[in-house]
């Protein structure tokens, strides 16, 4: 009996287990009641369904996830991961121009640029944070208020409509049947999961979250750790923005990465990163994307008004919040116990 | 001497009322007709419902607290009070109490989550945030207009001053809202609870003081804020839409801050936050008046003024650091006020 205890102790200790089990619960519900939500077809060698759709839509988020995973883990926020999306759409879309069939600037250059200032969109929130000790929530407000008014300035205030078909494959092309973005999703996902998990940073950024200053008297240089988490969030949701526009051929400087900042932070609670940083699960976040995908694409699939969405992640955020709160895992331990005592 | 010698406990809000008479002074001398009475009333009357929710997010930051939700629950109180007057035909002595209510029960429940789940205000606010946007949608999704002859005669009613400039009832509400708060932080025993918190919630607990009941109440009194700010507004725009002050968090946040509210919580005053709103309104109204710049402007010099009062307040707090460090050094009596709460009892 005590094994089968344990068994269930780590199985629900598990950062990857109630992601799963909300993931399988929203899957199991649409496998019931949305026809064809498991139906893969091939149309002109691309795969196509709903599952496809979920994973490529949401892509954004889950990358926006990823980067904010850093960021959370060293007991930070960042609010501005929509801003800047915005601000890199902003400068994708402008330096490609609106001719039809020809850029304006060769298209790796625009890659170049626009993920530059992503990079430095994070250098200033960290440079914030780290270096002139504000609060991460504070500091990073900034940049959400004031980028999405630099992202009009950049637009002219116009939506910026690209016309060159080069440009769409990061956000609509296909590679090998599946869409491209799950590439480049996977290839952040591996850099991020490689660097922390196969070097000492994934140690330090966790060290640094749950006692900073402890850390930096043993020789952890925090402040750097800090800044680096910061820039790797910019540059993500700089990814994030390249794909958005690419995907609707356009930007428009009010709507790219609207509200995505709360989306990814739930996406990241849900995954087991506690927003009091320290222990981190980058796959924990890719599952929280997930599952906050599947749950906006099944609300859509019954037809329920788009607006209802907002109501229920709201609830949903409670739901999950609530359920990894302090009280709430001392009532769950002291449950456990009890069952383990009878036994 | 000692008289011409201004406390450093008010250094961050002179400096903002510095900035606002400054600020007011380049406007008179750069534009023409600024100078007019009505270019300051009007202040009051376009930012009335800023200044409302402004006052009520005063008290969550010098609580050590914030609120995300009110840009929302000022949209969700418009939707609200548009469909109950227009689609349901109540009255208003219904509507503006329930709306109120809804405000209240709100604000009472995040807090109440905040303090017994331990959970980040930030997260749960959010949250309220999320919810209470999403409901003004499921109301209505598209925008109504208010007709209740209540509201228009209310909204178009003007009180006359001196000269021909004139104030709304809005402005009126305001005041009594203004009065009622510094009465409430500055002179019972909520307020100084709420400075206490903020200062160090875990001293105040010590101390006996009522956390748990403050700081729900603190929420709660923001929830009513900030209905009755959508209140306002809604009698403002005379109509209802979900859509309705997006950001506005944000606003009211850099308000408090400009101010000279310490976002650690436990130091700053309402007074501040009153010129942190007039501030914002003054820089709209340059942009206005200057007519070349892209109204984007305002948000960008918004961020930035917000990011300098920031980095004063962390000036000051080192200051006030290493001043309290050098008189305990030098074995003097205590500074009394780096303490905010005996500040708060001055």
């Amino acid at each position: 009996m005590t094994s089968q205890a344990s068994w269930w102790e780590r199985l629900r200790n598990n950062s990857l287990f109630w992601p799963l089990v909300a993931l399988a619960l929203v899957m199991g519900f649409n496998l019931l009641f949305t026809p064809n939500f498991f139906r893969l077809e091939i149309k002109d060698g691309h795969l196509f369904g709903s599952l496809v759709d979920v994973l490529n839509r949401g892509a954004p988020l889950m990358l926006m996830a990823i980067g904010l995973t850093a960021v959370i883990a060293t007991a930070g926020v960042d609010l501005s991961v929509g801003a800047v999306a915005a601000i890199c759409a902003a400068v994708a879309t402008r330096l490609v121009g609106n001719v039809t069939d020809v850029t304006a600037t060769p298209l790796p250059l625009v890659i170049l640029v626009t993920l530059g200032v992503a990079i430095l969109c994070g250098l200033w929130n960290g440079l914030l944070v780290s270096r002139a000790n504000i609060q991460p929530m504070v500091a990073t407000l900034v940049l959400m208020v004031a980028g999405r008014g630099i992202a009009q300035l950049i637009t002219d205030g116009q939506i910026i409509t690209v016309y060159y078909p080069p440009f769409f494959y990061f956000g609509a092309g296909y590679l090998l049947g599946l869409p491209f973005t799950l590439f480049i999703v996977a290839a952040v996902f591996l850099f991020a999961w490689l660097i922390t998990r196969r070097t000492a940073i994934g140690l330090f950024v966790e060290s640094v979250g749950t006692n900073a200053s402890s850390s930096y008297y043993s020789g952890v240089n925090e402040k750097n750790i800090k800044l680096v988490a910061y820039v790797f969030c910019s540059f993500c949701a700089g990814i994030a923005g390249i794909i958005i526009s690419s995907n609707v051929k356009s930007a428009d400087a009010n709507n790219v990465g609207l509200f995505m900042e709360l989306d990814a932070i739930l996406a990241v609670v849900i995954g087991g990163t506690l927003m009091s940083g320290g222990r981190f699960s980058l796959a924990g976040s890719v599952l929280g994307a997930l599952l906050i995908q599947s749950v906006t694409t099944t609300i859509y699939a019954f037809g329920v008004p788009p607006e209802v969405v907002l109501v229920v992640k709201s609830l949903v955020v409670l739901f999950v919040v609530l359920l990894y709160s302090e009280p709430m895992k001392v009532a769950l331990d002291k449950l456990a116990r009890r069952k383990g005592v009878q036994a | 001497m000692r008289n011409l010698q201004i406390d450093r406990k008010y250094l961050p809000l002179l400096v903002t009322i510095s900035l606002f008479i400054g600020l007011y002074a380049f406007g008179i001398v750069q534009y023409r007709g600024f100078g007019s009475p009505q270019v300051f009333f009007n202040l009051l009357i376009d930012n009335a419902f800023l200044l409302i929710t402004s006052i009520g997010m005063t008290f969550v930051i010098l609580s050590g607290g914030i609120d995300l939700s009110v840009g929302a629950v000022i949209a969700f109180t418009t939707v609200f009070s548009a469909y109950m007057l227009e689609e349901l035909g109540l009255s208003p002595a219904i509507v503006i109490p329930t709306v109120l209510l809804c405000g209240v029960a709100l604000g009472a429940v995040m807090g109440a989550i905040i303090h017994f789940f331990k959970v980040q205000p930030f997260i749960v606010t959010l949250a309220g945030m999320f919810f209470a946007r999403g409901m003004c949608f499921v109301i209505s999704t598209d925008a109504i207009t208010i007709s209740n002859p209540f509201y228009r005669a209310v909204a178009l009613f003007r009180i006359p001053l001196f000269g021909k400039s004139f104030i709304s009832i809005n402005v009126v509400i305001v005041l009594v809202v203004l009065l009622a708060a510094l009465y409430l932080a500055h002179l019972t025993r909520f307020g100084r609870t709420v400075y206490a918190i903020g200062g160090n919630e875990q001293s105040a607990l010590l101390m006996g003081l009522p956390v748990a009941r403050t700081k729900i109440l603190v929420y709660t009194l923001n929830g009513f804020c900030s209905a009755l700010a959508g209140v306002v507004f809604s009698i403002y725009m005379l109509s209802g839409y979900g859509l309705y002050t997006n950001g506005l968090e944000l606003d009211a946040i850099a308000s408090v801050v400009i101010g000279g509210t310490m976002l650690t919580g436990g130091v700053g005053y309402v007074i501040g936050t009153v010129f942190g709103v007039l501030i914002q309104g003054l820089i709209q109204t340059i942009i206005m008046f200057q007519g070349t710049l892209n109204s984007w402007w305002t948000k960008i010099v918004i961020g930035l003024l917000t990011l300098v009062f920031i980095g004063l307040q962390s000036v000051f707090s080192a200051q006030s650091r290493t001043r309290k460090a050098a008189a305990r050094r030098r074995d003097t009596a205590p500074v009394a006020d780096a303490d905010p709460v005996v500040a708060a009892r001055q």
